[in-house]
């Protein structure tokens, strides 16, 4: 094998000061889970659509005398087939691996790890709590991406135990392709803001679904005249974001505990970007609509909305958005599908938008390439490549422009 | 929730740390034992590729600190003895993992009763 096959380690991951340390074997199985995900796709995941075109296609056209029509269909019958049946089941159980290693990893050090982040939110504006924000049913229904404790459980009082091993275990998934701070979604809108749109300076911006701040922290520093707040219903995602934040020497950017579906708290049209990174597909079609109307509300006149996300089912053959769906029904991502199959275009008019503000744009993670490569466009992991569609709309752009040619 | 406790135990962190995640879990193979067994045999094949590598940090220390020479574990040449010992150990490694094959052989070598033939004999009067 050349080295340019080579993947990096878990290892070279930049250490911020609430990082989870990793000794030796801990980061043997970190790189043995990351490469198991990578031989899964791209030598494993292929046979599942020759299984489809070789087996499974033949036998839906003997039964029902035509091609399959839908994405439920196709899965009702790969269920049956013994080659999907054998990925899926390695597949979901690398998932459980990992959230397995990066638990044990960070329940080993969790008093040292709540320590630090104690005492960096101690009497600090930067961190915002609020003990009557509640767990939305979207989040709370099953634990999203199988991680246990979703992103909002605490063990004991203070714990940060599920931020800090989404932290780690990010870069199990994606094979590192998010980069040294797994920050490669943030990092890829802060190059196509700067290559794309660099006069854009926006004052205020909004981030919302933040997690553990990972794609905020790009803004905050691309823009460090601007206020970035970022927003979660999830404190130890927040907390732990905060001292991540902090200890990385950003101080630009508020982490405040809020449901996005209330931002009653903040001012018509006081912001000037507002963003959400894989985001949308953990909605729900109750708080979709209610979370864009608030966008819509709280972005000022000109100002640039932007959503990371997979790109929707639309234009796809059966097969395409079946394997695309996989999360849906196995990796517990209940409204996955739903939210691909959605005309957002619609969704947003819907929401008060003018659909003729609206563009799609291809946003690349952006990484270090010395270290961790180019990502790559074949043999992708679906659902998981750091290859993002991004939906944005300038606010009020269109009315403008009509406006000046009038 | 939040429970409110100072310290976990050691046991407890090991519970936590596999335990399932809200949202039931699905099956894909012909049983749920079969699949259970995958995935130990993964866990096992991950704790394998973690002791190779801990071998391989090994060697490179021993090399860097000047104990062996590079490529030398490669060139090493057991003893007779040692050969004769790693022989017997690794014939009893192997009864170890393939016992329940053993076990059946045995069984389809001898005619072992059921247990319900076997109480139905004891609790008779």
């Amino acid at each position: 094998m050349s080295n340019s096959n080579a993947l990096p380690s878990w290892d070279v991951l930049s250490k911020h000061d609430v990082f989870p340390v990793a000794d030796h074997d801990e980061v043997a199985r970190l790189n043995f889970l990351t490469h198991l995900n990578v031989h899964l796709s791209s030598q494993i995941l292929p046979g599942v659509k020759t299984a489809f075109d070789k087996q499974v296609m033949p036998e839906i056209i003997a039964q029902t005398g035509k091609a399959p029509e839908s994405r439920h269909e196709v899965r009702k019958h790969m269920l049956k087939n013994g080659y999907f049946q054998m990925w899926s089941a390695l597949r979901r159980n690398t998932m459980e691996m990992r959230h397995q290693a990066a638990r044990a990893q960070v329940l080993g050090q969790i008093d040292d790890i709540v320590e630090k982040v104690n005492k960096a939110c101690e009497n600090d504006a930067n961190i915002q709590l609020d003990s009557r924000v509640s767990i939305p049913p979207n989040v709370g229904s099953v634990d999203i991406h199988c991680q246990p404790g979703c992103y909002y459980a605490e063990y004991f009082e203070n714990d940060v135990t599920v931020a800090a091993s989404y932290d780690v275990g990010l870069f199990v998934t994606t094979a590192g392709l998010l980069g040294a701070l797994s920050d490669g979604g943030g990092q890829g809108i802060a190059n196509w803001l700067k290559t794309q749109h660099p006069d854009f300076s926006p004052k205020r911006i909004l981030d919302i679904g933040c997690t553990v701040g990972h794609n905020a922290l790009p803004l905050a520093e691309h823009f460090p005249d601007a206020q970035v707040i970022a927003i979660d219903v999830a404190r130890p995602s927040l907390r732990y974001a905060h001292a991540r934040a902090k200890s990385l020497g950003v101080n630009n950017i508020q982490f405040v505990q809020a449901n996005a579906e209330d931002l009653s708290q903040f001012d018509d049209g006081s912001f000037d970007l507002i963003t959400t990174s894989m985001f949308l597909h953990e909605l729900s079609h109750q708080a979709l609509p209610k979370i864009l109307k608030n966008i819509n509300r709280l972005l000022a006149d000109g100002g640039l909305n932007l959503h990371l996300e997979q790109p929707q089912y639309t234009g796809m053959d059966v097969y395409q958005q079946f394997i695309r769906d996989w999360d849906t029904y196995f990796n517990n991502e209940p409204y996955w599908g739903p939210m691909h199959e959605l005309d957002l275009k619609q969704v947003f008019t819907d929401c008060g938008f003018d659909p003729n503000d609206m563009f799609d744009v291809g946003v690349i993670s952006k990484v270090d390439e010395k270290i961790f490569g180019k990502p790559k466009t074949d043999g992708e992991d679906y659902g998981r490549s750091p290859i993002w569609n991004a939906l944005g709309l300038w606010k009020g752009q269109h009315a403008k422009l009509s406006e000046n040619a009038a | 929730m939040s429970e409110h406790k100072e310290q976990l135990s050691d046991a407890e962190k090991a519970n936590l740390a596999g335990t399932k995640a809200k949202g039931q879990r699905p099956y894909f193979l012909v049983d749920k034992q079969t699949e259970q067994a995958l995935s130990v045999a993964m866990t096992l094949a991950m704790e394998l590729s973690v002791t190779k590598e801990r071998l391989a940090s090994l060697e490179c220390m021993l090399v860097d600190k000047g104990v062996i020479a590079k490529g030398e574990l490669d060139q090493y040449q057991p003893s007779k003895e040692e050969v004769a010992k790693r022989s017997l150990e690794t014939q009893a490694y192997l009864a170890r993992v393939l016992r329940i094959v053993q076990q059946d052989k045995e069984e389809l070598e001898c005619d072992d009763p059921d247990m319900q033939t076997v109480q139905d004999q004891l609790t008779k009067w």
